[in-house]
């Protein structure tokens, strides 16, 4: 067994994760009309492949993949295409995109799928290929696609492949719900990651409130075919992002602006882990997954299976919505998650959890109050900062100190916001900051290249102008040259006898020159 | 339906500013009562008639400031500054001392910057420091402790208050005056010849010292402030002590253990170089600050002209605090060199 290793700070909300009763998955069903966004990953949004009035059966092929780092999008049921046209998707800004707009007939046809008969003779490139097609992308949270994660130039040999089944957010129980359910799965997939990463053993980190999740995922990796440990860590958010659980599993610094690749080591989410497997055996794409539906607003808590683009208020509906004393709808947890403006949205790949807590719940912040630096922010920083030092230079826009201070190390994981008791919205002043320092770098990126432009071209002036002036000048010493070993000869005879030899030359037809 | 937009987090944890405020105002009881039974009511005084004052100069200074004033007088802030500070000044002293110091630190030490987070100076020890300067006479006049005078009631405290003219208390020499006057005896045989002198320090100074001692490690148990500057300081004075204590001459500066339980060490200790907003910030930081306040503190008790020096240590540390916090950033996760075996 493994030792595991502590991590700077954390803290402990309440987890509430009783409340959406992991460990058995319920079907959200077929809504009337499905909303899928052609970018639900990080990347280029993908390319259409089909037309309004067309019918499609599930699994078929939507919109294919723009290049490299983007992925394909596939029908999660059968229907007619009835709308391609800009809606509101899940986003902090309340921002609209292109999206497909699918009226499902309730046949459910799917196209007929298989998978590789045995993956393990299969070349990692071949497998590689066919997880892109499936259109999969990181299912924790980032949505970053899993393909591009397997074929990232390795600065480093890899040797460990993590299964990140933390799941640190209070409330969330999807990974949980995943892990009791479909453990044989998350192994299998992890193998054939770990097959095409060609890592020699496979960690999956699960904190330990969740005892049935670590006995299912502990006999499922007894029976995996290479190394495959399942540890178990003290419960403390936020162990579950990538570079704290990193710190705890192997003791580990993932190197500031570095990826966990720099050490040898590739994180995936269980979710991502049981797409591949599906897409890998059964030639299945990505098109469903698991989202907590959760809250004290929710007559039915639970974890759905929902179908991608499913409107999030046809949820709403199916877990039991009692509207009257809500006042916030959150995609994802409680800590990282952000709130929606609308319910017309649809889940995306990232969705893990839609949270509709009551007001005496999660009531609304009231007033900031003065920091007094009191540094329980600093105690909580799982990456050591000073949280209330940046506050001051993020309120100054002090952009040397606030580098200085490694604002760019903040994973905004909230958990300084959450201690602070002041009720200061530290998170919020980060990410102002953040954007300011990205704005005034592109600034900077422009003016250097308008700087360069301009410069180039004084310089290609003076160098047009210095040539001429050579040019002249030689010209000059040519003219004075000539004229100083033709002594005292008179020009306008000379040129006389010029004209006179031209037309010589022309009546002899000869070359004038 | 349209939601309300918020940012992440959207949980917030159980801890206020105004819980901080009264944890702290709670702590102090163990020592406001060891003062109490050592020295009388004078203290309790005080601090009542400082509080009533701070929070009605607290109000009018909001409203001169435009300042909506009951959020900000819910957040206790001025009834710590205002009861550290009567805690600091000695019993029985005139209207007119408490009133001072209360201004001068509300005032000076607290508004004129800002108000709440902005101060770079420890308000309580401001207002201490402009009455140290300008009434010394005052400021040194300490009741003689339980056993070695006559103990004034409620009514001689509250005579002495409001008709300082018409009061006659017992003072006596503190313990700490007495070592800086010391000149010609042993260690030994000042603790033997003089009664102010009890098993480790001072009589009643000890228990005081104990008392808040125990109250601000109820704070640490409780999160309120980290362990890192009171430790240091502590550690510090008393490195400075051993190695000044010159086994117990007539030159002593005195034993660790007395430095310890003297005057106000552990009150400066864990309510006064705790303050946050004008200490330094990190933890590191707080080791530091608090070192070099040990350190000060010894210098100025046995080598300066004040028996006592919290305040001067703290002020003087005070300037230091952000150059301090400059140079004491702790290593962010990723910063860390990397070792070899991580290769």
């Amino acid at each position: 067994m493994n030792t595991v290793f502590g991590i700077h700070g954390g803290i402990h909300p309440p987890e509430e994760k009783a409340l959406s009763n992991p460990g058995t998955i319920l079907d959200a069903g077929i809504p009337p009309t499905l909303v899928l966004p052609l970018s639900q990953h990080i990347g280029k949004p993908s390319n259409l492949e089909v037309g309004v009035g067309e019918h499609v059966l599930g699994g078929q092929l939507l919109a294919a993949a723009d290049g490299l780092v983007s992925v394909p999008l596939h029908a999660p049921t059968s229907g007619t295409v009835t709308a391609i046209e800009p809606r509101p998707v899940p986003h902090p800004s309340g921002m609209e995109n292109i999206c497909l707009e699918l009226s499902c007939d309730g046949r459910a046809q799917w196209l007929d799928t298989s998978g590789f008969a045995n993956w393990t003779e299969e070349k990692p490139e071949v497998l590689v290929e066919a997880i892109r097609a499936a259109g999969i992308a990181g299912m924790g949270g980032a949505g970053f696609p899993t393909a591009v994660k397997l074929l990232a130039p390795q600065r480093a040999p890899m040797h460990t492949l993590i299964i990140n089944g933390t799941e640190c957010e209070p409330y969330i129980t999807a990974d949980d719900t995943l892990m009791q359910v479909e453990a044989a799965c998350i192994v299998e997939g992890a193998e054939i990651l770990a097959h095409i990463l060609g890592v020699e053993r496979i960690l999956f980190g699960v904190e330990d409130n969740k005892p049935a999740a670590l006995a299912a995922m502990k006999a499922a990796a007894d029976g995996a075919g290479r190394p495959c440990e399942v540890m178990a860590f003290p419960t403390k958010y936020p162990s579950g992002g990538e570079k704290q659980l990193i710190e705890i599993l192997t003791g580990k610094q993932v190197p500031t602006g570095g990826l966990p690749a720099d050490l040898g080591i590739v994180c995936q989410n269980p979710g991502t882990a049981v797409a591949v497997r599906d897409a890998i055996c059964d030639g299945k794409p990505l098109t469903d997954r698991l989202v907590t539906l959760t809250g004290r607003a929710l007559a039915r808590p639970g974890n759905y299976r929902v179908r991608l683009g499913t409107p999030i208020e046809y949820l709403l509906q199916v877990a039991g919505f009692e509207p009257k004393e809500n006042r916030r709808l959150i995609h994802g947890g409680p800590m990282m998650g952000f709130a929606l403006e609308s319910s017309s949205v649809p889940v995306v790949k990232t969705t893990n959890c839609i949270l509709v807590p009551t007001e005496q719940e999660l009531p609304t912040p009231p007033p900031a109050q003065a920091c007094i630096r009191c540094g329980l922010c600093a105690e909580a920083c799982p990456a050591s900062l000073l949280p209330q030092q940046l506050y001051w230079y993020a309120r100054a826009r002090d952009q040397e100190q606030l580098e200085r201070h490694h604002l760019s190390d903040c994973i905004e994981c909230g958990a300084c916001s959450w201690v602070c008791p002041s009720h200061i919205p530290l998170v919020q002043y980060y990410r102002a900051a953040k954007g300011m320092i990205a704005d005034s770098k592109a600034e900077k990126v422009r003016s250097d290249r308008s700087r360069g432009r301009f410069e180039a071209r004084q310089e290609r002036l003076e160098h047009e102008t210095a040539a001429r002036e050579a040019q002249r000048a030689a010209r000059r010493a040519a003219a004075q040259k000539k004229a100083a070993e033709g002594g005292a000869e008179d020009p306008v005879a000379a040129a006389i006898a010029r004209a006179k030899a031209k037309k010589e030359a022309a009546a002899n037809e000869s070359d004038p020159s | 339906m349209s939601f309300l937009r918020i940012t992440s987090p959207h949980g917030h944890g159980p801890m206020t500013t105004t819980q901080v405020m009264q944890m702290v105002l709670l702590a102090t009881l163990p020592g406001v009562a060891a003062l109490t039974w050592f020295f009388g009511p004078g203290t309790l005084i005080n601090i009542a008639f400082g509080g009533a004052l701070a929070l009605a100069c607290e109000y009018l200074v909001l409203r001169l400031r435009n300042r909506e004033p009951t959020p900000y007088l819910k957040d206790y802030s001025v009834l710590v500054t205002s009861t550290l500070l009567c805690i600091a000044l000695p019993p029985y002293a005139p209207w007119w001392l408490v009133m001072t110091g209360i201004l001068a630190a509300v005032i000076l030490g607290k508004h004129v910057f800002g108000g709440l987070g902005y101060n770079p100076f420890n308000p309580a020890m401001v207002g201490y420091v402009v009455l140290l300067i300008s009434f010394p006479l005052q400021m040194s006049s300490w009741q003689a402790p339980r056993g070695l005078g006559d103990m004034p009631g409620l009514s001689e405290a509250l005579t002495a208050l409001f008709l300082p003219a018409t009061y006659d208390g017992v003072t006596m020499a503190t313990p700490l005056d007495l070592l800086r006057q010391n000149k010609g005896l042993l260690m030994e045989d000042l603790y033997q010849q003089t009664p102010q002198f009890g098993q480790w320090a001072g009589v009643g100074w000890e228990w005081v010292n104990i008392a808040f001692l125990a109250g601000g490690l109820w704070l640490i148990y409780r999160g309120i402030f980290t362990w890192h500057a009171p430790l240091a300081m502590l550690v510090m004075l008393g490195l400075c002590a051993a190695i000044g204590f010159d086994s117990g001459s007539s030159e002593s500066g005195g034993s660790p253990l007395l430095h310890w339980l003297s005057g106000a060490t552990m009150f400066g200790a864990f309510f006064i170089i705790t303050d946050p907003v004008s200490g330094a910030t990190s933890n590191r930081g707080r080791l530091l600050f608090g070192a070099l306040v040990g350190i000060l503190l010894y210098l100025i008790r046995v080598h300066g002209n004040y028996p006592d020096a919290v305040a001067f240590a703290v002020l003087i540390l005070n300037f230091a605090a952000p150059f301090i916090d400059q140079y004491t950033q702790p290593t962010t996760y990723g910063h860390r060199p990397i070792k070899e075996d991580d290769e």
